[in-house]
């Protein structure tokens, strides 16, 4: 066995059953191990970038750890953005990148380049292998690492020689003990009276969920705890699926391009309980001025998101799910706050049947939004770019019991397909839908071959305003003097580029001519893209 | 404010990089860092002076606890610390002044490594404070060069972090 087939076999044991990569000169000792392994399926991307967004989409829906898997130099530098966007979304990944022979590092040789060095900033920790015996261990600590505490991406950069490199003997270690590496998983039982003390007392509390609530697959435990108690949800844009649309306690999504109630709500509290959230800039404008108005709770896995952003009065520590099925047993007394939940309803009622804006030839991306939800599964998985288009789906798409993927935190244009394209390897049956604009679309559009290719049943809904809408929307503003750099002209006929891939579309000019293009667009067996003409003016505030 | 966080990390290559890594892109300023291998050879400590306010230690220490090769990390509160930094000083000596440097050394209880006719090379072990006072000391007799190793610390008494 060499070092190659020792990873190989690692992963097989971690329980992966799919890699995303792009082939290279030192990753091929690598790639060849994997050809004799048929229970671990192999996705080729068509830039390395794309790999890490599919593992992450992948890692998002199936609670495992995705893995990725590209050549040194440009491969591993392709894949940055990937490893950066899972490390802002918290997702657990696993890149895997070849390096140039351990015997030339550092001399600048073809294709080398200090990958470890340049992730650091951005991984949640990284390996570079120097012995072939060390392989198994070190598999075997990044996806303990990946997948534990708050989750991350871990990179394991491998030298061809150490691939190459004969393995004595395959000791798989049944435990990882990592001494400087123990997250904490049950909340402090004083702090959690605390809390449920807190809570009892409050007239006007809000929760407010975060991804955090999804990496500990914690949905059941929020709904409890918010149903036992009548506190109203609000929810940032990364736990925006949390809770259906209609369910009377959902509040919208916060933050700066977020619902108008859960703004309120956010604004007018006097508790609030953050869950699962770092309450980044986007999310929460002013921390301080919402720190000095009410008390704050915040319940993290990372010790390191208490008191960053914003000051908690208490903080609890620990794995969302446990520390939530702690307060639950010791039993929390609904507090009185019928009154701020009604006037809370009022605003989220009268947001929610708002009259969107109409422009003859041409669709609202809100009403399309709310029309193709209505139309879409209960558990579908909706995975949005970045853009205009995010907003408008994170704000107006009906929520049901699925998913909603975005990346929150980095904001990475060209997300959302290879996204998508992860979805569907991990959830081959699930009803799942790409929304892009043409920019961020234009980013990614070469992953129609990695969709053609496995015949997906993924459909993409194209917003079409030929501008990058967001920027449009920004610089029309003081201090800006008008949209500038923005214009994507020269766009292609994407219907033409679909059909060159024999991927089918649909154009949508009017508003009527919706409900009958969602219902074919739906029920076309494999992929298909719908086009939606978007006046370039429209703002995600009109 | 000046504090002493005393760091057990893992004794390999690379960690370093990543603590001061972190200090950098967390925008964190280090007064001085010094690093050395313990009684146990797989740990090595580090001792690190930052001038910030306790809300930004706190973010500090957490932040390198994420660190997966950081073992433990403590403050050393400044009342219960020892601390000490160690200076090489070769400064300007002849005939004539060589007495009277010789005089501030006997008062600040340094030691002469190193002489030749026209300097002497001077060690210290003391406080950083003490040192500044000693360095402030020779200037008028003309320093030719200084090297200091940056602060070291243990907690008093016979507990250990």
């Amino acid at each position: 066995m060499n070092g190659a087939q020792a990873l190989i076999e690692s992963l097989r044991r971690e329980g992966v059953t799919h890699l995303f990569g792009y082939a290279g000169a030192t990753i091929c000792p690598a790639v060849d191990a994997l050809k004799d392994v048929p229970e671990i399926g192999y996705t080729l991307v068509r830039t390395e970038q794309n790999a890490g967004h599919m593992a992450s989409g992948y890692a998002r829906v199936s609670g495992k750890v995705g893995v990725c898997m590209v050549t040194s130099g440009p491969g591993a530098t392709n894949l940055i953005t990937g490893i950066a966007t899972a490390y802002m979304d918290s997702i657990p990944m696993v890149a895997i990148t070849g390096q140039v022979p351990s015997n030339l590092l550092g001399r600048d040789i073809f294709q080398e380049v200090d990958i470890t060095g340049a992730v650091a900033p951005f991984s949640k920790h990284s390996y570079l292998i120097k012995d072939a015996n060390q392989i198994p261990r070190i598999v075997r600590e990044a996806f303990h690492i990946a997948s534990t505490g708050r989750p991350g991406p871990v990179l394991i950069d491998i030298p061809i020689d150490i691939q190459e490199q004969a393995v004595k003997s395959f000791d798989w270690p049944e435990q990882v003990s990592i001494r400087g590496y123990k997250p904490s998983v049950k909340g402090n039982d004083l702090q959690i009276k605390r809390v449920v003390e807190a809570i009892a007392k409050a007239k006007q509390p809000i929760i407010c969920a975060g991804g955090g609530v999804w990496l500990a697959d914690a949905q059941a435990e929020l709904l409890e705890l918010a149903e036992g108690t009548g506190i109203p949800v609000v929810k940032t844009m990364m736990g925006i699926s949390l809770l259906p649309t209609g369910h009377p306690l959902n509040m919208g999504m916060i933050g700066a391009h977020g619902n108008f109630c859960a703004n309120k709500a956010l604004a007018k509290s006097d508790l609030l309980i953050m869950v699962g959230t770092r309450a980044a800039d986007r999310a929460i404008i002013q921390p301080d001025e919402i720190q000095r108005r009410m008390a704050t709770i915040h319940i993290d896995v990372d010790p390191a998101e208490i008191g960053k952003n914003m000051q908690a009065a208490v903080p609890l520590v620990g794995d969302v799910k446990v520390i939530l099925r702690q307060m639950l047993e010791l039993g929390i007394a609904a507090p009185d706050c019928g009154e701020w939940r009604s006037r809370l309803a009022d605003y989220r009622r009268a947001e929610l049947s708002r009259q969107f804006p109409s422009r003859p030839g041409s669709v609202f991306p809100g009403t399309m939004m709310r029309r193709l939800g209505a139309k879409l599964a209960g558990d579908a998985v909706v995975c949005a770019d970045v853009g205009q288009n995010q907003i408008f789906t994170c704000k107006y798409l009906p929520q049901k019991h699925g998913r909603l993927l975005t990346s929150g935190g980095l904001g990475t244009m060209g997300y959302a397909l290879p996204a998508g394209v992860g979805v569907k390897v991990a959830l081959p049956d699930r009803q799942t839908v790409v929304v892009c604009g043409d920019g961020s679309f234009q980013m990614a559009m070469n992953e129609l071959a990695a969709v053609k290719y496995a015949s997906m049943d993924l459909k993409i809904v194209l917003f079409r305003n030929n501008t990058l809408g967001l920027v449009h929307q920004i610089q029309s503003r003081p201090p800006y003097h008008g949209p500038f750099g923005v214009d994507l002209d020269g766009s292609p006929d994407f219907a033409a580029i679909a059909a060159a891939y024999g991927i089918p579309s649909i154009v949508v000019r009017e508003e009527e001519e919706l409900d009958p293009s969602i219902d074919r667009f739906l029920a076309e067996k494999g992929p298909c893209l719908m086009i939606c003409q978007v006046h370039p003016d429209v703002a995600t505030t009109d | 404010m000046k504090q002493t966080i005393s760091v057990l990390v893992e004794n390999q290559a690379g960690v370093l990089n990543r603590i001061t890594g972190l200090f950098s892109r967390r925008a964190f300023n280090i007064d001085s860092l010094a690093v050395g291998v313990t009684d146990d050879p797989t740990v090595s400590r580090i001792t690190i002076i930052v001038d910030s306010g306790n809300s930004v230690v706190e973010q500090v220490e957490k932040q390198l606890n994420k660190l997966i090769e950081v073992i433990k990390v403590r403050t050393i509160p400044e009342d219960k610390m020892i601390g000490r930094e160690l200076v090489l000083l070769k400064v300007n000596a002849t005939n004539k002044t060589r007495q009277d440097i010789m005089t501030i050394c006997d008062i600040m209880g340094a030691k002469v490594d190193d002489i030749s006719p026209n300097s002497l090379t001077l060690e210290l072990s003391d406080t950083p404070d003490r040192i500044d006072t000693f360095e402030a000391m020779l200037r008028p007799f003309s320093i030719l060069e200084v090297v200091r190793t940056g602060v070291i610390a243990l907690q008093k008494g016979g507990g250990k972090i």
